[in-house]
């Protein structure tokens, strides 16, 4: 046998490569991702080679001229039609621009604006050796207490990076949502992961605190990542391809093309089970669902109190859009498994989350538990398989968006000598001291309540309704008690706040300068009108409640 | 497009909340006026109201519609029929003498404390109650019915827990443990009631499709709306706990003495006499009109609850040493009658019933408010810690024992006749039920003639020797309230006329006609 004959048993020759198609990108559907992820890297370049003194300015003007670009961009493309009629998949197949995408992106961008501008407040902590300071450590590398990080401070070091994390963090959250295959689904997963991770762990105060949530968050993120990229794998495996449509068509039985170098593993319906069960794990550890919370209350409580604010709300929304998505296109035809099980979690969620968060003491363990409750809400909302499921969703996540931030803000106000003042015993007689401020604090809280006339039971109400009219009635039972769990502990800190008489060593409120106040103003104002007028945003939710395929 | 009479109605004193709220510390008199203009001016309105109704003509009068939450099915629809322009008329006429009642009552414990406004406040909120309960009853959509419902809850919660009796026996620091706690009682019964009625509101919506009370009442009506009869019960249930908790009916009713013995008279009156009528007139509007075969399949056990309500509140007030909370299981017991009267299902019944709402008004508020009166003087609401007030403060004592004559239903007051409706509405129709329920009579004399025998005979106590009487702001309270109790007892006319037509209405909603007189035969 000649050596060609041999070689030829296990190799065929390639024909000569006569032209690569180059792919083809849609750079102007895509423009709300391009324009954050370029002003990200403006950012990096900016923390090289500009000047220490002038940092700040610098980046706080990029970041916000970028998010009011790509929020731009958004409301542009969804005038164009791009939320409806002219929907379709770009960039070969891996991004989808249609209603839902460009709402949450909408959502996330206002979203980070806000929270920007939290993480730009820096008239809260008292003046160090002359310096304006933020929230962030001096220089995250400095070990905390050592000579270096008081070094670092009498320097006047700020940690101004935090600006291009959060516009990279912001990138991943804008592609999370409209992702529209598993694999940039799961890139987009990790880059915003991975940024929220560094956050978490800058706090200027309480440094040890802040680095022991980072790496809880960074340990349970990196196990769901790989939990999710298991299941990308096994999903490949059952259909041949990781594309949304392709996976659906392969579930339903329409497409029946069997790839040669699969075919001992395609349509094999436990790879499918296994598969969805770990991404949809993975999914559910982000948006924070009872069993896999456990993270939340740390984290929330150990970050800076402006990245809890922005993580709280818009990591919330990115994953609900990812899950929305997965649920909705890639595996309807599947709803009759994992409906069941999404109840479960939901029930345990709402449940879970309201009776937990009674036992607290800590104002942001408080707000995290009541993250999880909130949550469960809004897998109630999922669960409908309804076009009012999917359109009540994106206004909860909206409406929940502003509410949580205000909410964060108005904590980073409330400080002693210790930074923040977080125990709820120090929250005593708030609203004799300073009215406003506990006011502000009460109609957030009335929200999360989802007292009528505030965004929150507008929400509730849509999630409910929806929830109600797909069949799911008992579901709306128990997020109904889950409520009135709920309303007990977001009373009691009006009481505490209101009733109590205050203490006499008690914290003081920092009087904010225009960037928080931005922020808690915008809170107060979304959370008014989508209580008292939503009309015309439930409109839009409803607009942009059909996903493309 | 005519003037809309009721919006305004709910409006003025909304603006006035505001206006209140918004004057600045030091003119706290200022705010006391404006806001007492602002109650005197919704009472003009409420007038206007009670003159352009018809009680002949359609059911639903000074009708206004408009679009509001498309998506929800949510129309702002408001409408009156008699029974909503009789209650409108009691709570804009009670609130600005619950206002003059209470005008000291939030007065700044020191002076120098810039910040804290708690006058302003008080005022403001009372307002803002008074608006949301004035929506309420006009609301002709349910969710529209529900915003308020629930939303009426945060402003009397902050009236109940932030002010509190000024001097008190025990120390302030106890006393204000003790009406957060009731503040919070308050607040979460009521929630859970409101939020188990929330997701009846949305089965509702999935069965019918809107909230409109009329579209779905005359769908029932004319058969084309059909729910199944599981379905309609538990519907029924839900508006029906949330009803009751706020009405309140037994065994739902334990946040009601907290909240009463805890928060100032004035407040104690708005929360009876005009919060909770909400509760009742809410069972009459929504309950018998949205699920009528329900609504007779419940009535059995809710007539035992009535009767126990009535006995068992009558009895717990017997036995109380607290003033304000003997006011409030009294309370409990007529709400027992209000209940009685309505789901008998005879239009005796029904008319009495709300008769009895305007009555119970108009007959706790002067007792509660003298009381307060009383109260305020001594620094105790411990009955035993007075005795021979009538010999110092004979023109307190007197009005103290009108309102509590009214509150026996003593004939020639106006609530006897709403007690005399019902009782018979109920004999008609059950029997057993009615005479039970006659022996919470005999007990609402003997627990409001022992109130007033330790408090008003015997000999002076030394603590009571100084007490001065009532004055004239006092008086100018209390003297309006008896004159109508009196009026209202000698010639119900007017109230009834209105009320009637409203209550045929809803009898023929239930498909319920009142039983036909017999006579047994001679044998």
């Amino acid at each position: 046998m000649s050596a060609v004959a041999v070689h030829s048993l296990w190799t065929t020759a390639a024909g000569p490569i006569t032209k690569i198609d180059p792919p083809k990108i849609e750079y102007g559907q895509l423009s709300p991702t391009l324009i954050v992820v370029g002003a990200a890297i403006v950012g990096v370049l900016v923390e090289a080679f500009v000047p220490r003194k002038s940092r700040y300015y610098a980046q706080l003007f990029v970041s916000v001229v970028a998010l009011c670009a790509a929020f731009a961009a958004v409301v542009a493309l969804a005038a164009d039609g791009y939320g409806t009629t002219k929907a379709h998949i770009a960039a070969m197949g891996a991004v989808a621009v249609d209603g839902p995408a460009l709402f949450l992106q909408g959502t996330i961008l206002l979203a980070a604006l806000v929270g920007l501008f939290t993480f730009a407040e820096r008239k809260l902590d008292p003046q160090a050796h002359g310096n304006h300071v933020d929230s962030f450590a001096a220089q995250a590398a400095s070990v905390p207490g050592s000579d270096s990080e008081q070094a670092a401070v009498r320097a006047g070091f700020t940690t101004t990076e935090v600006f291009p994390l959060l516009l990279f963090a912001v990138t991943g959250m804008l592609i999370f949502p409209a992702a529209n295959d598993l694999l940039t689904l799961f890139v987009a997963l990790e880059v915003f992961s991975l940024p929220l991770y560094l956050l978490c762990a800058l706090a200027r105060r309480k440094r040890l605190m802040s680095q022991e949530a980072a790496v809880k968050y960074f340990l349970l993120g990196a196990f769901a990542s790989a939990f999710t990229l298991f299941g990308i794998a096994l999903l490949y495996g059952y259909a041949g391809s990781v594309s949304y449509a392709t996976i659906s068509q392969v579930v339903d039985g329409t497409l029946t093309t069997v790839d040669p170098a699969l075919a001992g593993t395609m349509g094999n319906d436990a790879l499918l089970l296994i598969g969805t069960a770990l991404i949809v794990m993975g999914l559910l550890f982000k948006v924070g669902a009872v069993p896999f919370h456990m993270w939340t209350p740390d984290v929330y409580q150990g970050a800076p109190t402006p990245v809890t604010g922005f993580m709280a709300a818009a990591t919330k929304v990115a994953a609900f859009g990812a899950l929305l998505r997965i649920l909705y296109v890639v595996l309807p035809g599947l709803r009759w498994d994992w409906r069941p099980v999404m109840w479960g979690v939901a029930i345990i969620t709402m449940l879970g989350g309201a009776i937990v968060a009674i036992t607290q003491t800590d104002i942001k363990r408080l707000l995290a538990y009541s993250s999880i409750a909130h949550a469960g809400f809004i897998l109630a909302g999922v669960i409908a398989t309804n076009p009012d499921g999917v359109s009540s969703v994106l206004f909860y996540l909206a409406a929940y968006s502003f509410v949580t931030i205000g909410a964060f803000a108005v904590v980073t106000l409330v400080r002693d000598a210790g930074g923040e003042a977080t125990h709820l015993s120090k929250w005593a007689g708030l609203g004799r001291r300073s009215p406003l401020v506990a006011a502000v604090f009460a109609v957030f809280l009335l929200a999360f309540a989802g007292i009528p006339l505030t965004s929150g039971f507008a929400g509730k109400f849509a999630v409910f309704k929806a929830a109600a009219e797909g069949g799911a009635g008992p579901l709306v039972v128990v997020g109904v008690i889950s409520s009135a769990i709920a309303a007990f502990f977001y009373i009691r800190v009006i009481v505490l706040m209101f009733f109590s008489e205050p203490r006499p060593e008690g914290p003081t409120v920092a009087v904010p300068s225009p960037l928080t106040m931005t922020a808690i103003g915008v809170g107060v104002a979304v959370t008014l009108v989508l209580g008292v007028a939503p009309q015309y945003f439930l409109d839009l939710a409803g607009q942009a409640g059909v996903f493309v395929r | 497009m005519s003037f809309p009479l009721l919006t305004a109605t709910a409006v003025l004193p909304a603006i006035g909340a505001i206006a209140t709220a918004a004057v600045p510390a030091a003119r706290r008199d200022a705010a006391k006026a404006l806001a007492l203009l602002f109650s005197l001016g919704t009472l003009a309105l409420a007038i206007a109201v009670l003159v352009r109704f018809d009680p002949d003509g359609d059911r639903y009068q000074l009708t206004e519609s408009h679009a509001w939450i498309k998506d929800f099915g949510v129309r702002y629809e408001l409408g009156v029929d008699g029974i909503a322009v009789a209650l409108i008329a009691l709570t804009a006429l009670l609130i600005p003498f619950i206002l003059l009642a209470g005008w000291h009552d939030a007065d700044p414990l020191e002076t120098g404390s810039k910040r804290w406004r708690p006058t302003q406040g008080f005022f403001a909120l009372i307002l803002a109650v008074e608006a949301m309960v004035i929506l309420s009853f006009e609301a002709t959509d349910v969710f529209l019915f529900y915003i308020f419902f629930e939303a009426m809850l945060i402003p009397m919660y902050f009236l109940i827990g932030g002010f509190g009796d000024r001097a008190h026996a025990h120390g302030e620091q106890v006393a204000s443990t003790q009406r957060s706690y009731a503040a919070v009682k308050f607040l979460l019964y009521n929630l859970v009631g409101g939020l188990i009625m929330l997701a009846a509101v949305i089965g509702l919506y999935v069965v019918a499709g809107n909230f409109s009370l009329q579209e779905i009442a005359q769908a029932r009506a004319a058969g084309s709306l059909d729910m199944a009869t599981n379905t309609e019960r538990w519907l029924f249930l839900g508006f029906f706990f949330a009803f009751a908790v706020k009405a309140p009916l037994w065994p739902l009713h334990t946040w009601l003495p907290n909240a009463m013995g805890e928060a100032t008279a004035p407040v104690a009156v708005l929360i009876t006499a005009v919060v909770d009528k909400v509760g009742t007139f809410a069972m009459l509007r929504f309950c018998l009109q949205l699920f009528p075969e329900a609504s007779k399949w419940a009535t059995p056990v809710i007539l035992v609850l009535a009767v126990i309500s009535i006995i068992y509140g009558a009895l717990l007030a017997v036995g109380q040493r607290d003033i304000k909370r003997l006011v409030a299981y009294a309370s409990i017991s007529h709400f027992g009658f209000i209940v009685m009267g309505i789901f008998a299902m005879t239009s005796q019944g029904q008319s009495g019933a709300t008769l009895y709402m305007v009555n119970h008004g108009l007959s706790t508020a002067a007792l509660m408010l003298v009381a307060g009166f009383l109260i305020s003087r001594r620094g105790s609401r411990l009955i035993a810690d007075y005795g021979g007030v009538q010999k110092v403060a004979p023109v307190l004592a007197g009005t103290f024992l009108i309102g509590g004559l009214a509150t026996l239903s003593l004939p020639g007051l106006a609530p006897f006749v709403s007690e005399f409706l019902v009782l018979v509405g109920t004999f008609t129709r059950y029997p057993a039920i009615g005479i039970v329920a006659t022996f919470g009579i005999v007990l609402a004399a003997l627990y409001t003639l022992v109130l007033y025998q330790r408090t008003m005979t015997g000999p002076v106590k030394p603590e009571v020797s100084a007490m001065p009487d009532l004055r004239m702001r006092e008086l100018l309270v209390v003297g309006p309230l008896v004159v109508l109790l009196i009026a209202l007892g000698v010639y119900p006319k007017p109230v009834a006329d209105i009320v009637n037509p409203a209550v045929k209405q809803t009898m023929s909603d239930v498909h319920k006609s009142d039983p036909k007189p017999e006579v047994e035969a001679a044998k």
